[in-house]
């Protein structure tokens, strides 16, 4: 049961990556492009999490761990980028 | 006993699969950038906090060892989901010049995206001297 | 005195230990130790660089605090998915939302800030200048004024318990 409860979230997640990419491409303005690509992000590190689990190993959370820190600090990079048009000042 | 315990697993993430497929479907769907901010914010989120409980869950049970791993990556996207959402509303706001269509906080204030940057008036007199300094050269 | 200079943070130093211990994924004494150690280290060097300790006043609070916020959070991903899922687009009606605050403290409209993204259909934009209110949008708000007394009773009002 596990298995078919696995295969869905995957497949919802893999679907869910192929939308944001969807976005990505076919945005309204740059702000929209940096939230689908932090939606990614996020997407990304459940897609990750799913594989640990199928793989039964723990090597992935800390890859995970990883993608969640640089995701957060780019999108903020991204935002300050939008704001003053300058990273560091 | 061991029944119950996958089919909580399961459930967990089958919930967190649907949460994530439907905050990616609210990006594509919903009209604007401050509705679309709505979707990945909160679902997304809580999708992601499903599947890592579950996962959680599942190796304590299965393998029998305990990770923090997954608590600290959901504490840590459930504290940084509202500051990304404010970024990007800022950037948005800031962008679009949308703040003439706010209504005005009252008191007589400003919106803090309105006024102009506390630096700049300390930095444009530092770009005098550099200017002589090129005229010297 | 002498030990306040030493250990200016002891929540950080707690903190930092644990998160120490969690990384390392053990309750092991050594883990334990380095982690003590770090947390010891980092805020003493940091220690220029905090701001002033926030006054907190009913430490008990946080904990009703965190799960009334917990609880929306899950209630406000049932909102926000029946609305994404079976609103259509012409029916949505998004408002911007004033709120006025009584909260003084930096860290406790901080707090507020994030627990409104959290929590159903609302989303933080922006702080005014002199900080006395902030701007909320909402996704689906067909009473606008509903929303604003939600907030200042279900959240501020215990914020206010706990930064006086």
């Amino acid at each position: 049961m596990i298995d078919h409860a696995l295969q869905f979230a995957m497949s919802c997640y893999g679907l869910a990556l192929v939308l944001n990419l969807y976005r990505i491409f076919r945005a309204a303005g740059v702000p929209d492009r940096v939230l689908a690509l932090d939606t990614m992000v996020i997407n990304a590190i459940a897609l990750l999490t799913l594989l640990g689990i199928k793989e039964g190993t723990t090597v992935y959370f800390e890859a995970s761990m990883l993608i969640a820190m640089v995701g957060f600090v780019s999108t903020v990079a991204y935002a300050k980028f939008m704001l003053r048009g300058d990273i560091i000042e | 006993m061991e029944m119950a315990f996958e089919i909580g697993v399961s459930t967990l993430l089958v919930i967190g699969g649907a949460l994530g497929l439907i905050g990616s479907y609210g990006l594509i769907k919903l009209p604007d950038l401050m509705t679309r901010l709505h979707a990945p914010t909160k679902t997304t989120t809580l999708g992601v906090g499903a599947v890592l409980i579950a996962s959680m869950l599942w190796f304590a049970g299965r393998h029998g060892q305990i990770n923090f791993h997954e608590l600290l990556i959901s504490i840590f996207l459930f504290l940084t989901a509202p500051l990304t959402a404010n970024f990007i509303a800022k950037a948005h706001l800031h962008r679009t010049g949308g703040y003439a269509d706010l209504p005005p906080p009252g008191d007589g204030a400003v919106w803090a995206g309105q006024q102009p940057p506390e630096d700049e008036q300390v930095d444009e007199p530092a770009i005098l001297p550099e200017e002589g300094v090129g005229d010297a050269l | 005195m002498f030990l306040s200079r030493l250990v200016p943070h002891p929540f950080l130093t707690l903190l930092l230990t644990f998160v120490w211990m969690m990384l390392m994924n053990s309750v092991s004494a050594g883990a334990a130790a380095f982690g003590l150690f770090l947390g010891l280290v980092v805020p003493f060097l940091t220690q220029s660089y905090w701001p002033d300790r926030p006054r907190i006043h009913r430490p008990l609070k946080i904990v009703e605090y965190i799960l009334v916020v917990l609880y929306d959070i899950v209630t406000a991903n049932i909102t926000v998915a029946r609305i994404v899922l079976f609103v259509p687009r012409a029916r949505l009606q998004p408002a911007w939302v004033v709120i006025p605050l009584e909260l003084r403290s930096p860290e406790a409209i901080t707090v507020l800030a994030g627990s409104i993204t959290l929590t159903p259909g609302t989303l933080t934009a922006e702080v005014s200048s002199d900080a006395h209110s902030i701007l909320v949008h909402c996704l689906h708000a067909p009473e606008p004024d509903a929303v604003r007394d939600e907030i200042k009773q279900r959240y501020e009002r215990r914020l206010l318990e706990i930064f006086p």
